[in-house]
């Protein structure tokens, strides 16, 4: 079944075909005063802690914090929660590890 | 080109049996009881009359032919009846005239059609089919190894994979009858949309057959589901990996090994299906180990480059696992079962099924940890030597696992964090209250039957966390041929 040597091998590509598109950041904002910061908790231990801290020091710059949290670290995070925190920040935050 | 209505004759000059009915088929054609004969080699055979050229074999392989001489009749544009090779009863009765091909021997086998001379019949298959298939082209260097380039590319799992060309997927596409662009699952952990066509993509390159593709598409479809949680399975730094585990009689229509050294190497339905569903998730969904990745298991096991196998249900005492988890008896299924590797175990004394379960409950006491319950979920594998000792005292699936859960209470207080010098087990706060706690949930421990018939051994295969934070055992009919 061998093609002859002289001819190339045409396969189908088996990935998702999901390019990796270099997408452009959105521009980081010179300051946080006023801005809206989300803080995701992804239910790891002691995540609320990291984040408690955050919120303090945020708050401090004059930020505007609002706190999520998502079930479980071991899943995505569910549709609705991304949607959420898209609509209501301009920056996130998401805690992971231990 | 060919009339609708008729007998339709294909032939090969390069064939005995369509030089021994020639002259036949030209009396035939001249009386107008043959209305067009296709010759797949030379638009002058048979000699005399006009012949209809199928050089190029798109006619014969619209019209299914693989054997030739074959006298088709079409009523309609559709086949009403066939002959293959020469008969003389067969081609008088299709024909409906009697008193044909005196001289001729009775009968007579034919060749084979061009349509499936190898050098051939891929190019016809990609030509005629090939317009279905969306994935996009790759076109390998001509002087690049194709095995090599696979590797380069990304797409191995370390070891050789099959390329993928478009005639091997059209071929894997004939084992099911569902369409090549449906979408069977969304693949973590790039949520990415995953049809029939990209299983069977990845099918080839493990190395499946087509009939095994119901069975790898019924398994990225439980895989896939939220309560599988591949996703978690994938990413975890625990050894877990998916366990395919085949009931039903498609196991053995496809050559599944149930028996000895099953969960072993040497089968390659076993070995494939398994490595399917694994290059299924690296490949389309993007989830790998290495730099990156987010595979992030701290040792894996051997099975995560795939593992699959059937249960022994002839020589099982008990129901099938699928059964026993609500598939209807004789449906084939798949179940899988997020596992972390195969514990075996000797038990080569017990006689009575009181002591054998008493050995199969210690081991499955250290399961994970031997101070962690509930624990993991887990899967025992019962070798038929261990099973008779079962069925010899009748003991179903049912009273098995009850006494496995009523040993597997086990003294809360024993478990604490500390105790025996062990900083690992239960918090404080849960053994405080003395009592016991179950090594496993509820439902948490699957009994399969398994293995060869020589061996008093068994096998434990853990699992991983269980719940809406973890894995749950996913048991799916499978559609298709089977």
């Amino acid at each position: 079944m061998a093609n002859p040597p002289s001819l190339p091998t045409v396969v189908l590509d088996p990935s998702g075909e999901r390019e990796a598109v270099a997408r452009a950041r959105a521009a980081r904002p010179p300051a946080l005063r006023g801005r809206t910061v989300g803080l995701l908790d992804i239910s790891k231990a002691r995540g609320d802690v990291f984040l408690d801290r955050l919120a303090e020091l945020l708050g401090a710059e004059g930020a505007v914090v609002r706190r999520y949290r998502k079930p479980t670290f071991t899943k995505p995070a569910p549709v609705d929660l991304r949607q959420e925190i898209a609509v209501q920040c301009e920056v996130v935050i998401e805690a992971l590890a231990d | 080109m060919l009339p609708t209505d008729g007998v339709v004759a294909v032939v090969k000059r390069d064939c005995p049996t369509c030089e021994l009915v020639a002259p036949l088929l030209v009396d035939l054609r001249r009386a107008g009881h043959v209305g067009a004969v296709v010759c797949q080699d030379d638009r002058g055979f048979p000699a005399g009359i006009d012949v209809v050229d199928d050089s190029d074999l798109d006619l014969s392989w619209d019209l299914g032919i693989e054997t030739v001489p074959t006298l088709l009749r079409l009523a309609g544009g559709r086949e009403a009846a066939r002959a293959e090779g020469w008969s003389r009863a067969q081609w008088e009765q299709l024909l409906g005239v009697t008193g044909i091909g005196r001289g001729l021997p009775d009968h007579r086998p034919g060749c084979g059609s061009a349509t499936l001379d190898p050098g051939r019949a891929d190019a016809l298959l990609v030509r005629h089919r090939g317009g279905i298939l969306t994935s996009r082209r790759v076109e390998l260097g001509e002087l690049e190894d194709p095995f090599e380039a696979m590797f380069d590319r990304g797409w191995s799992d370390g070891l050789p994979v099959v390329p993928p060309t478009e005639a091997r997927v059209l071929r894997m596409l004939s084992g099911t009858t569902r369409d090549p662009a449906e979408v069977v699952a969304v693949v973590p952990p790039g949520l990415v949309a995953c049809t029939v066509e990209k299983v069977a993509v990845n099918a080839v390159m493990a190395g499946c057959r087509p009939e095994y593709l119901p069975v790898v598409l019924a398994s990225v479809e439980a895989a896939c589901s939220d309560a599988f949680n591949a996703h978690g399975v994938l990413a975890t730094t625990w050894s877990a990996g998916p366990l395919i585990i085949v009931n039903g009689p498609v196991a053995r229509a496809i050559g599944m090994n149930s028996t000895g050294n099953a969960l072993g190497q040497g089968n390659r339905a076993n070995a494939t299906i398994g490595r399917a569903l694994q290059l299924v998730i690296r490949n389309v969904g993007g989830g790998r180990p290495g730099p990156g990745g987010i595979d992030r298991a701290a040792l894996g096991h051997p099975g995560k480059v795939g593992w699959c196998f059937a249960e022994d249900e002839e020589g099982s005492p008990w129901e099938p696992l699928s059964v026993s988890r609500g598939v209807a008896p004789g449906r084939s299924a798949v179940t899988l079962f997020a596992g972390s590797g195969a514990t075996p175990f000797i038990d080569q004394l017990s006689r009575t099924p009181d002591s054998l379960v008493r050995t199969m409950a210690a081991v499955l006491r250290a399961s994970a940890h031997p101070k962690l319950a509930p624990a993991f979920d887990c899967v025992l594998v019962v070798s038929p030597e261990h099973a008779r000792v079962y069925r010899d005292a009748g003991w179903d699936r049912t009273r098995l696992l009850a006494e496995l859960t009523d040993l597997l209470q086990l003294d809360a207080a024993g478990l604490t964090r500390g105790v025996g010098g062990i900083a690992e087990g239960m918090p404080a706060a849960l053994t405080a209250a003395g009592g016991q706690l179950p090594k496993f949930r509820p439902g948490g421990l699957l009994v399969v039957h398994a293995g060869g018939r020589a061996g008093m051994f068994s096998t434990v295969i853990p699992g991983w966390a269980s719940g809406r934070t973890g894995s749950e055992p996913v048991t799916r009919p499978i559609d298709g041929p089977a």
